[in-house]
Formats: structure tokens, sequence, C-alpha cells
């Protein structure tokens, strides 16, 4: 029997399956700026956002898009933070069309106007996703850690559709909002909205900080997916277009999520300092990352140590090593397993498999008991970012 | 059920079909997503009005119907 570990012998590297051939950055996450006005409790965004360094100019992210889009880039998203506080904003979204790519804005609506919203229409921008925090105003604006943030999202949501947008709205989803999840859905459909993301907390940056009072009990997650099927049977009995998506947090499964399609494999994120990582929650791994102000988009995708660092098989130790189900999961989310384990290489622990799986079974225990308010979440703000960047 | 010739599809708003050299075909662009399209599906584009193909792209009016991918009027 093989113990954990990465050095194994001839003979079991052996039946590794070959290492895929590399595929195309087909998605390309534009984080423009870790700004934002809102101080959401779930953010994805790194802990020490507040220490990171100087944004990347107009002229950077212009080289590199047009360099990813040569390599087949065709999905662009512009996020961040909240991407509306680049003042350069119009201009990116027009540069990035002429190259050809499918531009998306994913904001929260705060700092939008109809005006903006017109300017990026001629800019030639594809689509617009508005985040919500909830269905009712007043546990939106309390996530949200803004008193007008619910009644300007409704309003910028009917202006996107008015100015001929297809709209996704995005609802992340926890224990606090997931019980009202009819009303969340009916509000998307009075909202018009193309697509619905129903997407419960995954536990990465301030979310992993606050898992405690985040996560949904087993029994809240049930209901809420009954609910949202039986939205889903009508919306299509009726022939309506609007689709429903349900994210479920992997932590009530038994085997874990094939994360980013495999590291390296699809998908590129830009951070606002130029860190090109392989999945937005990447940086805070110990796996030196390169940086487009000193690298070809080219060197980054194929040759950088980051992106090559989990890409085929022969990094696995066991159990995923001779596990028959690697080629469909990829052993999950690296980020995960460093997070919740030490070790990067480590099955993510969500798998049934993995040694460490009673911390995501201690996890479920513990949403049973919860007792957390929102009020005593930690609030992603600069403060809080410099506090915890301190230790 | 069988496709009404008489109508005319558009891509529904937000849809963008194009080509994408570096995956040599074309490919349907919508909201944070991307379908890849099979030859036949690129061949009206090319060949409109040659009978043999009418057969084909029904077929996929009728995918792209029940998709919602595009809009009939």
């Amino acid at each position: 029997m093989l113990s954990t570990g990465s050095t194994l012998p001839d003979s079991v590297s052996d039946k590794l399956p070959p290492k895929p051939e590399i595929g195309l950055p087909l998605w390309l996450l534009a984080e423009l700026t870790y700004r934002c006005p809102l101080q959401c409790p779930y953010c994805s965004n790194p802990l020490d956002f507040a220490e990171q360094g100087k944004e990347l100019s107009t002229e950077q992210w212009i080289k590199v898009f047009r360099e990813a889009r040569e390599m087949g880039a065709a999905q662009l998203g512009f996020s961040g933070g909240e991407p509306l506080v680049r003042q350069d904003l119009a201009e990116l979204i027009a540069e990035a069309r002429k190259l050809g790519f499918y531009t998306n804005l994913i904001t929260s609506g705060i700092g939008l106007t109809e005006q903006k919203i017109s300017d990026f229409k001629k800019a030639g921008l594809d689509h617009i996703q508005i985040s919500f925090q909830a269905s009712d105003e007043q546990v939106n604006n309390l996530l949200a850690g803004s008193k007008k943030a619910f009644a300007q999202k409704l309003e910028m949501a009917r202006a996107v559709k008015a100015h001929g947008y297809p709209m996704v709205l995005n609802f992340v989803t926890h224990r606090h909002n997931i019980d009202k999840i009819d009303r969340i859905i009916e509000l998307c459909i009075a909202l018009e909205a193309d697509f619905v993301e129903l997407a419960t907390c995954q536990f990465y940056g301030w979310a992993q900080l606050n898992r405690v009072g985040l996560l949904p009990t087993k029994e809240q997650l049930v209901n809420a997916e009954r609910v949202t099927n039986e939205y889903r049977a009508k919306l299509e009995a009726e022939g309506h277009p609007c689709k429903l998506i349900f994210v479920t947090p992997d932590y009530y499964e038994e085997r874990p999520k094939a994360c980013m399609n495999g590291w390296g494999s699809i998908f590129l994120t830009v951070t606002p300092d130029g860190t090109a990582l392989p999945c937005h929650g990447a940086r805070q791994m110990p796996v030196q990352f390169p940086n487009v102000r000193d690298h070809s988009m080219q060197h980054i995708w194929y040759d950088s140590f980051g992106f090559n660092r989990f890409r085929g098989y022969d990094w696995m130790p066991e159990p995923c090593r001779s596990c028959d189900e690697k080629e469909k999961d990829f052993g999950g989310c690296r980020c995960q397993a460093f997070m919740l384990t030490g070790d990067a290489s480590n099955a993510d622990p969500v798998c049934s498999k993995s040694e460490h799986h009673g911390v995501i079974l201690k996890a479920r225990e513990e949403a049973e008991h919860a007792t957390q308010t929102i009020e005593q979440l930690a609030f992603r703000n600069e403060r809080n970012s410099r506090l915890i960047a301190k230790g | 059920m069988s496709f009404d010739r008489s109508k005319t599809p558009t891509w529904r708003t937000g849809y963008r079909y194009q080509y994408e050299p570096a995956q040599k075909g074309h490919v349907l662009l919508y909201p944070e997503g991307m379908i890849k399209l099979n030859e036949s599906a690129a061949l009206d584009a090319q060949f409109p009005g040659v009978p043999e193909l009418a057969e084909d792209i029904e077929q996929f009016m009728e995918v792209a119907r029940a998709q919602h991918w595009i809009d009939l009027a």
C-alpha cells in the first residue's frame, strides 16, 4: 500500500494517463480593481486585498486583451472589486470589443447610471451581470453594507434591459437568504433576467473567513433546490426563456468539483496588479505566479511555472493518483485543498476518499447549530483587510 | 413538431455568431458562455439555398429554438 506523498515508484507513474494537450485560454477574467463601494462578507477577493500592488494602466490592460485574443480567448469578463470605479472602463470595453471578444460587465450596479449603460452599449458591451445580495431591501442592504444599494440595483436592472442588453442576475445565497429563494426567483423573472445564477456561497476569501455564519444547513439547501426545480418546470412549460442556474456548495458533496475544468485548462484571471492566475482564488497559494508586466500572455499560459504546476496528473499524491475518477474531477479544487489541508497537492477534502474529509463533515455539523447573525460577520473593507494582513 | 419555414429566425438578443480562428470553427457566444457549432450549422452562411442542406438546417433550427438561441418572427 502506498503512503501519501508525491514520490512514487515508476511502475505506478507509468499507469498515469498521458498529460492532455494544453487547451486554449477561452475565458479571460480581468479583475480591474479591488476597490469596491460594497462590503459583502462573502467576497472572493483575497483577505489582504488592501495590501496589493498598483493597478495596471489602460495600456497594460489593452496589451493583455490583444495577446489573449490572439491566443483564442473569446469571453472577457470585466470584474473586480467593482469594475465601474475604473474611469477607463468604456475605453477598455471598446478595445476589447474591437478585438472580437464577447464582453461581460460583472458589477454590483453601484455606480452605474443610465448614461454609462448607454455609453457602454455604444462602446460595444455585450452583456451586463448585476449581483444582488438578497430579495428584500433590508437584508440586501445589510449584507452589502450600504443603505441605498437595493433601490439602485432595481433601477439599474430595469435600465439594462431597456437598453437592449441580455442580463444575468447573480444572487449569492447563504444561510441568511436561501430560504427566500422563491422571492429571489420571482424578482429575477419580474426584472426579465435572461439567466439567474443562484450561487450558494463558495468558501474562498472572505466567505471562508465567515464560513460558519454563511454555510446553509443541508435541509435549507435541499429545500432551495426543490423550489428552484419547481420554477424550472414552470418556466419550461411556459416556453419562458429565463434560465435558472443553481450552484450547490461543494461542502454537501461526496466528490469534488472539477474546479475550473482543470488547472490552466480554459480559464485565465488577471488581478488588478497584473498577477496572472489559473483561477481567481489561487492568489493565496504558495505558488509563484507570473505577472503580465514581466511576461507575455503566451509565456504565462504555456510556459510559466504557476500555470503548469497542476496540469496533467504527475503531481497527484494518493488517493487521487490511483483514483479512476481523476480524469473527471482532477482531484477537485487546489485552493480548497491548500486552505483546508495545508498542501495544495492533496485531494480536495470534499472528496470522501480524502483523509481530511472530516473537516467538511465538521463544517456540516456546525451549520446545524450556527447562531451568527449577519451583523456578526466580518465585512470586506479596507480596515478589516489591513488588520488581517498585519496578522 | 416540424419547423415553420415561413418564419424568419434571428439570434436572440445578445447572442453573437462568429468565426474563431484559434478554434478553426464557428461559435455562438452569449452571456458568459459559448457553444461550438459543427460544420453543418456553419454551412448555411456559406451555401445558402442548397437543397440538401435544408434538413440539417431545419434540425439545427429545432434545437436552436428549444434552447432559446434564436427568436422566430
